[in-house]
């Protein structure tokens, strides 16, 4: 390649670096502003302050962030545990095992990864409040395994299809017992597979802003996005804005940490499930 | 139009046991296949079917939740009702226009990304691939604050940087008219799911054999005829099936509206139509009504995707 091509790719890296940052830098510049710098229309704030992340974790806005970054955590995670749980199962008979309806159970997960999440919402919102699951923590985890669980079906089952499973008959013939066999040589194969889908399902269960805007109604289960779409609205503080910003900043870590961990193994288990070579 | 590629490889397919005879392995094989797989299978249907098999009953219903007792059937009366207001067709023309939007730049842009990608050198790639994974993995909500917040009148810093676009002053209110708000809600979509379409595109690059690259250049193919001839008739499958997915999610767009202008201006989608009837107006029979029409529209869209186009969902599944 010549020093010529070499410097057209790098910029286009560069011009790349810049389109997924530049708004992400922009939300966290704005919170670090101080309130009198709100509406200076500069994109830098001319003085750094942590008061909005204060507010935020020990101020006015902690009634409404932290019991919301609490039941995100908690719903997210278990919600995340279940469906990864139901798909490992499902998963393995789909790579494994030959059974009519591997087809049907695949275009099911299709089916439901693709369909509108409000439809969803409207008749839940009334069996909710019937039942009584209504803002709780129940009352969104279920709906978020038909966000979650699809997705892990997919993209683990494109992972176990990957496993040389011949490996757990040659171990045993190599002396050792079905339980060695599988904890030595089936488990570590199959744990990345699993991870990445966790992260994938995690990812999108956080992401989630419908069912928490419409099944939640107080702190006692209500998700952080849909905690972020109230501060904007609500005027208990001067200008939200920055307090908005530093919130969202601080939602936007545990994603940025994970990405930056394990992108290779998040890119593979993304295009595993979708297109497959 | 003369296309290159690779004639279509034999399947081998797996010796078995001859038809018609189950032994009782297999059998035992089929029982254990669907003890596992069954919970999940039941879930995704009980999480999904069932709501919308609620919702097609309810929107059969004049149902107001703050008004119980005047629950009565009224058949298809709440589908006249909505298939004859302004509103309905307002939303499914929004909704429409952001989806056709979207979708079409995101496919340029993100094809665009993906070929730098493929190209760049190895020791940009990690970083590349880490900043594009970041949109993705950021929440809808919080991209459309960040977007909202740069354009906001008050807030913003694009007022000041951009004085110099003819129409754009230091009190340009981008959230002030239908035109401008719908612009903002796209690049705030288009941010968000370039990076998801552009690594489904890398994907499908990847598999686009490099023999035939190599022989379309020694036979003097120009950089624009290879693309055009070799690269993308090759990689169709992939593109399709990015195509189908991300129609499908910007249809049902929703968080951007919410944040961004909750719908006013005429900028409401059909997502948002719904939830408005349902939990701001507790309408559960018009509001189920409108649920059942989205995912009709949903149906409809991929059907033609799948028949129209011939997308081939075992690429998708990652079945062979």
């Amino acid at each position: 390649m010549s020093t010529r091509e070499k410097t057209w790719w790098i910029i286009g890296g560069i011009l790349i670096l810049l389109y997924c940052l530049f708004p992400i830098a922009w939300i966290v510049s704005l919170s670090f502003k101080a309130p009198s710098d709100i509406a200076n229309g500069s994109f830098l704030p001319t003085a750094a302050t942590w008061q909005n992340y204060s507010d935020i974790f020990t101020g006015s806005a902690s009634d409404l962030f932290l019991p919301a970054l609490r039941n995100s955590f908690g719903i997210c995670l278990i919600a995340t545990f279940i469906s990864c749980i139901l798909a490992m199962f499902a998963a393995y008979a789909i790579a494994r095992l030959d059974f009519p309806g591997k087809t049907l159970i695949l275009s099911t997960a299709l089916g439901v990864a693709i369909f509108p999440v409000i439809s969803i919402v409207t008749p839940l919102f009334n069996l909710w409040r019937q039942i009584g699951l209504y803002d709780t923590w129940l009352g969104l985890i279920i709906p978020y395994l038909s966000l979650t669980l699809p997705i892990s079906i997919w993209t683990m089952s494109a992972f176990f299809r990957e496993i040389p499973w011949e490996m757990e008959q040659a171990a045993q013939v190599d002396g050792a017992t079905t339980w060695q066999a599988f904890r030595k040589v089936i488990v570590p194969l199959a744990a990345p597979g699993v991870f990445t889908t966790a992260i994938i399902a995690f990812f999108i269960a956080w992401n989630d802003f419908v069912y928490g805007i419409s099944l939640t109604s107080t702190d006692a289960s209500r998700p952080v996005p849909a905690a972020l779409g109230l501060f904007s609205g609500a005027s208990q503080f001067e200008d939200p804005t920055t307090v908005t910003a530093a919130a969202a900043v601080i939602v936007t870590i545990p994603v940025v940490v994970l990405v930056l961990l394990f992108q290779r193994r998040i890119v593979a288990g993304l295009t595993n499930g979708a297109v497959k070579g | 139009m003369t296309q290159t590629t690779l004639p279509p490889q034999e399947k081998t397919q797996p010796v078995s046991a001859p038809r018609g005879t189950i032994s009782d392995r297999s059998r035992a094989e089929r029982r254990l296949g669907w003890l596992l797989a069954g919970p999940a299978f039941f879930v995704m249907l009980a999480v999904t079917a069932y709501p919308i098999l609620q919702a097609v009953y309810d929107s059969l219903f004049s149902y107001r939740l703050t008004d119980p007792a005047n629950r009565e059937f009224i058949g298809l009366s709440n589908y006249g009702v909505i298939l004859t207001d302004p509103l309905w067709w307002q939303a499914l023309g929004v909704t429409v226009l952001i989806t056709v939007i979207t979708v079409a730049v995101e496919l340029v842009l993100g094809f665009a990304l993906a070929l730098v990608m493929a190209k760049a050198l190895s020791s940009i790639r990690p970083v590349v691939r880490a900043a594009i994974l970041i949109p993705y993995a950021v929440i809808t909500v919080v991209s459309a604050l960040a977007w909202q917040f740069a354009f906001d009148i008050n807030t913003g810093f694009v007022n000041s940087w951009f004085t110099w676009l003819p129409g754009v002053a230091a009190d340009t209110d981008w959230f002030g008219n239908w035109g401008t708000s719908i612009l903002i809600i796209c690049l705030a979509e288009i941010w968000k799911t370039t990076p998801f379409i552009s690594l489904l595109l890398l994907a499908g690059l990847a598999q686009v054999p490099e023999v035939l690259q190599e022989a379309a250049k020694v036979d003097g193919a120009t950089w624009w005829q290879r693309m055009t001839k070799v690269t993308i008739p090759n990689m169709k499958a992939a593109i399709m099936v990015a195509l189908l997915f991300r129609t499908l999610d910007a249809f049902r767009i929703f968080d951007s509206i919410f944040i961004m202008t909750a719908g006013a201006n005429g900028t409401e989608s059909v997502s948002f139509l719904a939830y408005r009837q349902t939990i701001a107006r507790l309408e559960i029979g018009l509001g189920s009504a409108v649920s059942v029409l989205l995912f009709l529209a949903v149906v409809l869209i991929a059907f033609t995707f799948i028949k129209g186009f011939k997308v081939d969902l075992s690429q998708a599944r990652g079945d062979r």
